[in-house]
């Protein structure tokens, strides 16, 4: 095979990688969307319960972001990719003895990362509920809301304008975290430059193209969030 | 009578403790946390296996001192490298501050697994150019390169957690230590960083607590560290409890060291308690 130059190895089509690379790209970005907003919710509810009075509820609340901080994104992944199938089997067996189950890489990945995001996302959510003073409630039940009228008209506009630039950095590295699925063999971005990588020992092009479309994300991210930023800012001052 | 008593007849009654329905969802999800835990337990007791136990204990701990070990290296190399990169974030230089800039936004913006691919495989690549350097014999060790990843990464984070606190310490104080006649090196060590040290102690043992996560993913480029060690038990015994035990094990690191930070935090910020 005659050696190939850079720009046939990055060419899209047969011989080169780029196609193979974009549709890791778009699972990528298809994974991280898909988990933000389970992401997005669980967070917020483990917030409202950190913020309770009821003990017993800010305890469950505690322990889960406790465990899902603490432990390394990679062993809460190989965790769930290799334990849940053992565990939805036994359930399985217990009425279809002979059933098999497997788990697909990107539902383990989507699990793994909300949960992961949520505990992150629940802390800046708990800042953000301890800034709103006591008087918004008490205003909003003064005019007859009820309580969670009071929490989606009055609270929930204010909340998510607090929360916003901490979301954003939750997002960031929920877009990083993703790179960690390729482990599980799932074909996003790295997984794929890994595979032109071995396939034409250019590893450091094709590891630097990987890079370059994380940059590319972050990039894209923040002038997006950016956006977003000051058309929220603009709602305010009206 | 006094006032304390009239205050004490006028109390409002306690409130009926009752079952309201944040009560009841507490309960249960506490429940739900008290039955996993159970389950752990229980399989970790049914599934007990005394050989499995010898045969990768001796690992684990071997593998708890690579990844302390790994930690540790990376972090000071880190923290000595973070001194350059801080200087040229705050630096007034467009060119020393740009560079500064794009280094620390390179190393945050892409993922970590990324950048240990790309000095592991990426510059393994260019081994005939490493040997007659001679480099080859750092590039070829997955732990050198390990170390090296990890520690451009943190030192990226680490500047800008410098930066952070030198900045967040008021232009005043650098005034005032001027106008007694200390020059700049003398006013950083003993006016600004003692200041900055407070504001810096959390972010700091959080990016260790994240290096300590974080250093999970070399067991990927084949360094046998808790985690790699892990795959391998689990490679050959087929038995979950391999990634439970390390699980385990990451979780009471990371809980020693936020109490241990948390409780330096309260011993250093002891004289501004009111």
């Amino acid at each position: 095979m005659p050696a190939q130059s850079i720009w046939t190895l990055l060419s899209w089509g047969p011989d080169g990688w780029s196609d193979d690379i974009a549709s890791g790209v778009l699972v990528t970005i298809a994974l991280a969307l898909a988990t933000l907003p389970i992401g997005l919710v669980i967070g917020f509810f483990v917030a409202f319960a950190k913020q309770s009075q009821e003990p017993s509820l800010r305890l469950a609340a505690n322990i889960y972001t406790t465990v899902f901080r603490g432990l390394p994104e990679l062993v809460t992944l190989f965790l769930f990719f290799f334990g849940m199938p053992l565990l939805l089997q036994y359930v399985v067996r217990l009425f279809e003895p002979e059933a098999a189950v497997d788990v697909n890489s990107f539902f383990a990945g989507m699990i793994v990362l909300s949960l992961i995001f949520s505990s992150y996302a629940s802390e800046v959510f708990l800042s953000a509920f301890r800034a709103i003073p006591n008087g918004q409630y008490e205003g909003g039940y003064a005019i007859g809301l009820s309580k969670w009228q009071t929490m989606r008209l009055v609270i929930l506009p204010q909340l998510l304008r607090i929360a916003f630039p901490g979301l954003e950095n939750c997002w960031l590295s929920l877009l990083k975290d993703t790179s960690l699925v390729s482990v599980v063999n799932l074909a996003e971005t790295l997984r794929n430059a890994g595979v032109a990588a071995r396939v034409t020992k250019h590893s450091f092009l094709f590891y630097s193209v990987a890079a370059l479309v994380f940059l590319v994300l972050a990039i894209l991210s923040s002038i997006a969030t950016g956006y977003i930023l000051r058309s929220l800012g603009r709602r305010e001052a009206r | 009578m006094s006032v304390s008593q009239a205050i004490a007849i006028n109390k409002p009654p306690p409130q009926a403790r009752g079952w309201p329905r944040a009560r009841i969802v507490g309960y249960a999800l506490v429940g739900v946390w008290i039955l996993f835990g159970l389950g752990i337990v229980a399989y970790l007791v049914h599934a007990w296996n005394a050989e499995f136990f010898a045969r990768y204990a001796p690992a684990y701990l071997q593998g708890l001192g690579t990844t302390l070990s790994l930690v540790a290296i990376s972090m000071v190399t880190g923290a000595i490298l973070s001194l350059p990169v801080a200087y040229g974030r705050m630096s007034k230089n467009k060119i020393l501050s740009g560079l500064a800039y794009c280094y620390v936004y390179f190393f945050r913006g892409t993922p970590l697994l990324v950048q240990t691919y790309l000095v592991y495989y990426g510059v393994g690549s260019f081994r005939p150019q490493l040997e007659t350097v001679g480099l080859w014999w750092f590039f070829r060790e997955a732990f050198y390169c390990g170390v090296f990843a990890f520690s451009l990464n943190t030192a990226a984070y680490q500047a800008e957690i410098l930066r952070g606190a030198i900045e967040s310490v008021p232009r005043g104080q650098w005034e005032g230590a001027a106008s007694l006649g200390l020059h700049k090196l003398q006013t950083l060590r003993k006016v600004i960083m003692p200041q900055a040290f407070i504001v810096a102690l959390r972010p700091y043992g959080n990016e260790l607590i994240l290096m300590i996560k974080a250093s999970a993913i070399v067991a990927i480029i084949t360094v046998y560290d808790l985690m790699g060690n892990a795959k391998l038990a689990y490679a050959k015994s087929f038995d979950i409890q391999a990634y439970i035990w390390v699980a385990i094990v990451y979780l009471l690191m990371v809980e020693i060291l936020r109490h241990g930070v948390e409780w330096i935090e309260r011993r250093i910020t002891i004289h501004l308690k009111r």
